[in-house]
């Protein structure tokens, strides 16, 4: 009874408003328990670019160390889901939870740090042409503020492992397709993120290329990454992953089915 | 920070042309703010030494008499700016202009009274600036006895307007160059970040924060001030060596002077200022390209 007693005098104190925050936060909290492994949630996402809708009402749940692919025409919205993301750009409606963050309430100086989460990689690879191999994949961890003695080993051994380590001092220019997607790749891994969002990673490299990108991707994808792939291009990834096809088009998605 | 310099060293490098062209116009701009700074420290210097010992001739009104000097000593003393008073009465002053001009002495000899008004002659305590000598001056003139006061050389006090007129020349001309240096430094790092734009986005991408992508802009920046300053003293200083003995010999047939070069607290001023412009120029164009 006085235990009660003093409660009721507590909320009272407390005011409504700070109850109803309270109320909301462990409902959030208690989502987010419910769904443990959820690394990426969309909950009724839009984006608009002027009047036209990329994305319709996307509702999505990604768990930790899925492999997810994103597969439909082009101009089906699928760079637009990823770019939403990692923020390239803002969702117009909608809210986005990636490991338990809203990225509605990321300020601009945090963005760094949410980006630093993912791992990307593009079709066009986006190595910087006057840094060589070695400094291209050495930025993601200066930028982290990492010690150069472990920037130095860690960036050889991940270059060894996608097979770069002889062109250490090669500029991006010098090297064919598949050698800028493998540096492009080591570059994403480094950092070790616990997410790697790929979009068209294949799109430009011949079939060989591809499937050894594919297979360093499903490499680290083992050791526990959660890995998005964005392509309207299926054959190559039906015949040999695991994992879930997400199929949009138009904006919305279409279906979704488990890859076995 | 190592890793910024080097940085923007390699960038200073892999953009070459653009960096000279900025490092020149910078060493100009710190050439002719301090050919002007070197011009106005030796003439003020100039100045001082020829106001040395601040001498100041008075002239008595002619009814002035004897027992009025007391009085008048001690309303300059009050000034507190005498060292020495000697009262020349104007007997003294013929006998003297007697002496000096023997020859004319015949003319002189048929004045029936003295011309000659009587005088104080002062000297000023230590070196002061003509401004305050000539503020010295006015004071004593207003005394009611006093009929005229003479100080330093009559032509000074034009001289000093014209380089009064000179140095605000001068400081405008300054500021010029250092907006035109601001303006093409401002324009490099703004060329410098264009070209290096996918770097900047690529940069964002892999989660740099907005210190570390901008760093090598700055460090850049300020290397290019500080280059720039360094080249525009060292020409200076070559020209200097070369004219400055010539200089000197002729303006010591008039008059015993020295031209000196800037004094080491400018030289670091200077190159404090030229690397401050390098460091604002890039701070001007970042803060328009990366909000
Ligand atoms: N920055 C933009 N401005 C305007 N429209 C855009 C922009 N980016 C994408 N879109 C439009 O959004 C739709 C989806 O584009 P995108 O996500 O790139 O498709 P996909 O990657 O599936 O080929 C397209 O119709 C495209 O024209
Ligand atoms: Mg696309």
């Amino acid at each position: 009874m006085q235990h009660s007693l003093t409660h009721a005098r507590y909320i009272s104190k407390f005011g409504f408003s700070q109850l109803w925050g309270s109320i909301n936060y462990l409902l959030k909290n208690m989502n987010v328990k419910n769904n443990k492994n959820s690394i990426i949630r969309l909950f009724n996402v839009s984006k608009r670019f002027g009047g036209k809708l990329a994305l319709k009402d996307i509702s999505l749940d990604i768990g930790q160390g899925e492999f997810i692919f994103i597969s439909g025409p082009s101009g089906a919205g699928k760079s637009t889901l990823l770019k939403i993301l990692y923020l390239a750009e803002k969702a117009s409606e909608g809210q986005i939870l990636i490991d338990g963050m809203n990225l509605a309430r990321i300020s601009s100086s945090k963005l760094p740090f949410l980006r630093r989460r993912f791992g990307m990689i593009f079709q066009d690879f986006k190595l910087i042409p006057a840094r060589t191999v070695y400094e291209n994949v050495a930025l993601v961890l200066e930028a982290a503020g990492e010690k150069p003695s472990f920037i130095r080993k860690k960036v050889v051994q991940v270059l060894r492992t996608t097979g770069m380590e002889k062109k250490l001092k090669a500029l991006p220019p010098t090297l064919s397709g598949g050698e800028q997607q493998r540096v492009a790749v080591a570059r994403a891994v480094v950092g070790e993120p616990s997410i790697i969002l790929a979009d068209e990673p294949t799109g430009s490299l011949d079939s060989s290329s591809a499937q050894t990108t594919l297979d360093l991707l499903m490499e680290y994808h083992k050791k526990g990454a959660t890995i998005l792939i964005a392509s309207h291009n299926l054959h190559l990834v039906e015949s040999n992953i695991r994992g879930r096809n997400i199929e949009i088009s138009d904006g919305m998605i279409q279906r979704t089915a488990t890859m076995l | 920070m190592i890793h910024f310099v080097k940085k923007a060293l390699a960038d200073i490098r892999s953009n070459r042309f653009l960096n000279f062209i900025t490092i020149i116009t910078i060493s100009l701009s710190i050439l002719i703010v301090s050919v002007f700074l070197l011009f106005f420290e030796n003439t003020s210097r100039m100045i001082e030494s020829w106001n040395q010992g601040g001498r100041v001739m008075i002239y008595l009104k002619n009814d002035f008499t004897l027992d009025m000097l007391p009085d008048l000593k001690k309303k300059i003393n009050a000034m507190g700016e005498t060292e020495v008073m000697i009262y020349i009465p104007k007997s003294y002053a013929l006998e003297r202009l007697k002496k000096t001009m023997s020859s004319q002495s015949t003319f002189l000899k048929t004045l029936k009274d003295n011309p000659l008004p009587d005088a104080m002659d002062i000297r000023m305590k230590s070196n002061n600036s003509f401004e305050k000598i000539q503020k010295f001056a006015q004071s004593i003139k207003a005394i009611e006895i006093v009929e005229d006061v003479e100080y330093g050389q009559s032509w000074l006090g034009r001289f000093l307007k014209i380089f009064n007129l000179f140095k605000i020349t001068g400081y405008a001309m300054c500021s010029l160059f250092f907006l035109i240096a601001l303006f093409i430094t401002a324009n490099t790092v703004r060329l410098a970040f264009y070209s290096r734009q996918l770097e900047v986005e690529i940069m964002r991408l892999v989660g740099a924060t907005e210190t570390f992508i901008k760093a090598p802009f700055y460090v850049e920046g300020l290397l290019q001030g500080f280059f720039g300053g360094i080249i525009g003293l060292a020409t200076l200083l070559i020209s200097y060596l070369m004219i400055a003995p010539g200089v000197t010999q002729n303006i010591a047939s008039y008059i015993y002077f020295d031209i000196r070069f800037l004094s080491v607290q400018m030289i670091l001023l200077i190159i404090f200022g030229s690397t401050f412009l390098g460091w604002f120029g890039c701070y001007l164009s970042l803060k328009q390209l990366l909000k």
